[in-house]
């Protein structure tokens, strides 16, 4: 289990190269990658986070994820600081047996690093700079592992 | 006792500063918030709603009830939009 938060860029190719290789237990490894989009009059995104609380929240949400499925490893890779449109923001990659189990954690892990992950957002356009707000979208989408707790 | 209390994105925009550190006898989030709202315009400007506001104390995010005896850091913050 790996997770970084770093201002640097990274290799998503090499990262998910290393992540793949050397496995002989895992049959499916799942991964994602997040990219600053522009929908229009984007200059700069600016990504704030909580330097003492990130990393052991992150590792909190890994933790969780691994009593939920059967994951034989898992990475997330999260920058902050000054980013522009096309860069690429965040990744995660889940190893498992089986890709079902790597499928869900990944969409588990993205939907808490959306909403639960201590990082804001500063959208810098041609119009001005303005913080993102919260999607209720996205509290919904957090929701329904709560409800698939309460289903179990 | 002495807190170190944090401020993030807007919040930490609209009080000036990004951290500080704060003498209060509170005994729980809400207890400070009213404090540092009758210190000056700015913080009651910040913390005008709540429901608008997330808190992590000891950087575990908690409830404005929660208690506050022996934290050592108090953050306050918009909900996050991280992803």
């Amino acid at each position: 289990m790996c997770v970084r938060v770093q201002a640097d860029p990274f290799d998503f190719g090499a990262e998910c190269d290393a992540f793949a290789s050397g496995r002989h237990h895992v049959g499916a490894v799942v991964t994602f990658c997040g990219i600053v989009r522009d929908d229009g009059g984007l200059q700069a995104m600016e990504i704030e986070h909580y330097p003492a609380m990130t990393a052991p929240a992150i590792e909190a949400m890994v933790a969780e994820a691994r009593t939920r499925w059967s994951l034989a490893d898992a990475l997330v890779i999260h920058r902050h600081g000054r980013l522009t449109p096309g860069e690429r923001i965040m990744m995660v990659a889940t190893a498992a047996p089986h890709r079902a189990d790597a499928f869900a954690a990944a969409d588990f892990l993205m939907d808490y690093l959306k909403s639960r992950a201590p990082f804001w957002k500063k959208e810098i356009t041609t119009a001005g700079a303005h913080w993102v707000e919260a999607r209720s979208e996205d509290e919904t989408a957090l929701a329904r592992w709560s409800d698939e707790t309460a289903r179990r | 006792m002495t807190l170190n209390v944090v401020y993030f994105a807007w919040v930490r925009e609209r009080i000036g500063v990004a951290q500080e550190r704060i003498d209060t006898d509170a005994a729980t989030v809400a207890a400070l918030v009213d404090e540092l709202r009758a210190r000056e315009d700015r913080y009651a400007l910040a913390f005008e709603d709540l429901s608008a506001l997330r808190v992590a104390v000891d950087q575990q995010l908690t409830d404005f009830d929660a208690p506050i005896a022996g934290a050592r850091e108090v953050a306050f913050f918009p909900p996050m939009t991280g992803g």
